[in-house]
């Protein structure tokens, strides 16, 4: 590719679509940093790993590489802020290196449609390219020290696993997402099934949303018991379960039990960077935020 | 008294073929389950519901197809993929159950629920559309009103489009499918 440092933003649909709020703490953060988006125009769904590759896997495999085609002729890699969607071009792009034949079934496919595609291009997430900066470098970027925040890490299913198609070290429980929240100044508090998943994917919040919600309940018990105070997740349909679940397990209850705020990592860097909650779209979220920034305010 | 009655499986409902098929499709390895249990131990729909990953595996590797693929359970996996990585025979159990959801979609059972997000995905490139909040939403925070997706340009949903008619998804999802049971 090109330019290491240059990526073409891959949108998906959660995030533009319903948290606009955390895509702009995304577009605001990340050129910060050093990392430049360049848009990726005309993408469609990637499409979503648990419910589109379940009803047929040959389209889910011809979408996501026409999306990966389109990085390849824009001539950058994909940057995704979605765990699902960075799912789907891992998987997509490791079938299709692992077998020909699949190669050559989606090439067809989009030579009908007038695109090339070689497989040559990659797919990160940006919380990986983030890392990859350094803990030491992005320290020098701290304006507004968080100390004192407790946060519950969530780092979601498909950032980590299948862990032989990932780019992380081959360890059980990592820290990397633990170590960039806690730069900012943060503490990442231990809490309990901290790698347990948020229940939305495979397409179990679309079709049995009370098993879905139980599954976040429990993840949200287990963080507000450790004391945090709020939930930091870099996947927009993690971040949909908690910011939507939390009114609906309410709403059962009968009382107002949860409220944890649900914060996009780019938002909490944003936030010790020294940028406005405005910036951030901190101020357009369903759990409301403000008692949590007056503290840094 | 009640005469105990007790569930037997008739050499007519094995179909030998289930396995071989779910092999074929990339599941390679899942004839060496052990029938641990590893994967039931860690799934997290199974923690709360009778949905247990060890019985589904087994239930195809008996060749249960009817069984297997007219189960509303099938659709309770997260796809967390906790038990890929735990099972101790590396079975690609996640991959084994989208195998298996690929098959009883093709043979009509599709939640409701599930054919309405396909159904926004053929209507317009994405499984969750763009609505008027956040139409507002994005032209308030100062970033593109309409996000430069398929969205913005209709020459590229068409070519989203021809793609889905191209693999047949049109047809699957708005064919005459029963839906899966309900219990």
């Amino acid at each position: 590719m090109t330019d290491p440092q240059t990526y073409s933003l891959f949108l998906g649909c959660v995030m533009p679509n319903r948290y606009p709020n955390v895509e702009k703490s995304i577009r605001v953060v990340l050129p910060a940093l050093g990392i430049e988006l360049e848009e990726l125009e005309g993408a469609s769904c990637c499409p979503a790993p648990g419910v589109i590759r379940s009803f047929s896997e040959r389209t889910w495999l011809a979408l996501a590489s026409r999306n990966l085609a389109l990085a390849e002729r824009a001539g950058h890699d994909i940057i995704t802020g979605c765990n699902g969607c960075y799912g789907t071009f891992k998987e997509a792009l490791n079938i299709v290196h692992e077998k020909p034949d699949r190669l050559k079934d989606v090439q067809q496919i989009l030579k009908s449609v007038g695109l090339k595609y070689e497989a040559g291009v990659d797919a990160k997430h940006l919380i990986e390219v983030i890392y990859s900066i350094g803990i030491d470098p992005l320290r020098k970027k701290i304006t507004r020290p968080l100390t004192g925040l407790k946060v519950g890490v969530h780092y979601g299913c498909h950032l980590l696993r299948p862990s032989k198609l990932r780019p992380w070290h081959q360890i059980q429980k990592q820290t990397f997402l633990d170590e960039l929240v806690e730069v900012t100044g943060a503490e990442s508090v231990k809490y309990k099934d901290k790698f347990l998943c948020c229940g939305a994917g495979g397409g179990v919040r679309g079709s049995n949303v009370p098993v879905s919600i139980d599954i976040a309940r429990e993840k949200l018990d287990n963080m507000m018991e450790a004391g945090a105070d709020c939930i930091v997740d870099v996947c927009s349909f993690c971040h949909l379960q908690f910011e939507v679940c939390q009114a609906e397990l309410n709403k059962e209850l009968g009382e107002n039990k949860y409220h944890l705020p649900v914060i996009y990592y780019t938002q909490l860097l944003g936030l010790s960077m020294g940028f406005e909650p405005q910036d951030l779209g901190l101020h357009k979220h369903v759990v409301s935020t403000q008692a949590l920034l007056d503290r840094f305010l | 008294m009640g005469e105990i009655i007790r569930e037997t499986i008739s050499a007519g409902d094995m179909d030998p073929t289930f396995i071989e098929k779910i092999e074929k499709a990339g599941a390679d390895r899942i004839r060496t389950c052990l029938s641990c249990g590893t994967c039931s131990s860690v799934c997290p729909s199974g923690r709360r519901t009778a949905f247990r990953t060890r019985e589904l595996i087994r239930k195809a590797l008996l060749g249960l197809r009817e069984d297997v693929l007219s189960s509303p359970d099938l659709w309770l996996c997260a796809t967390c993929l906790t038990c890929l990585e735990r099972c101790p025979r590396q079975i690609k159990i996640t991959d084994a159950i989208i195998i298996m959801r690929n098959m009883a979609v093709k043979e009509g059972f599709m939640l409701p629920q599930h054919r309405k997000s396909a159904q926004k995905l053929l209507q317009t490139g994405h499984a969750v559309p763009l609505d008027d909040a956040n139409r507002d939403m994005r032209r308030e925070l100062g970033i593109p009103e309409i996000p430069p997706t398929v969205h913005s340009s209709e020459e590229a949903l068409a070519q989203v489009k021809e793609i889905m008619r191209l693999t047949g998804f049109d047809t699957l999802v708005e064919g005459e499918g029963t839906g899966a049971k309900q219990e």
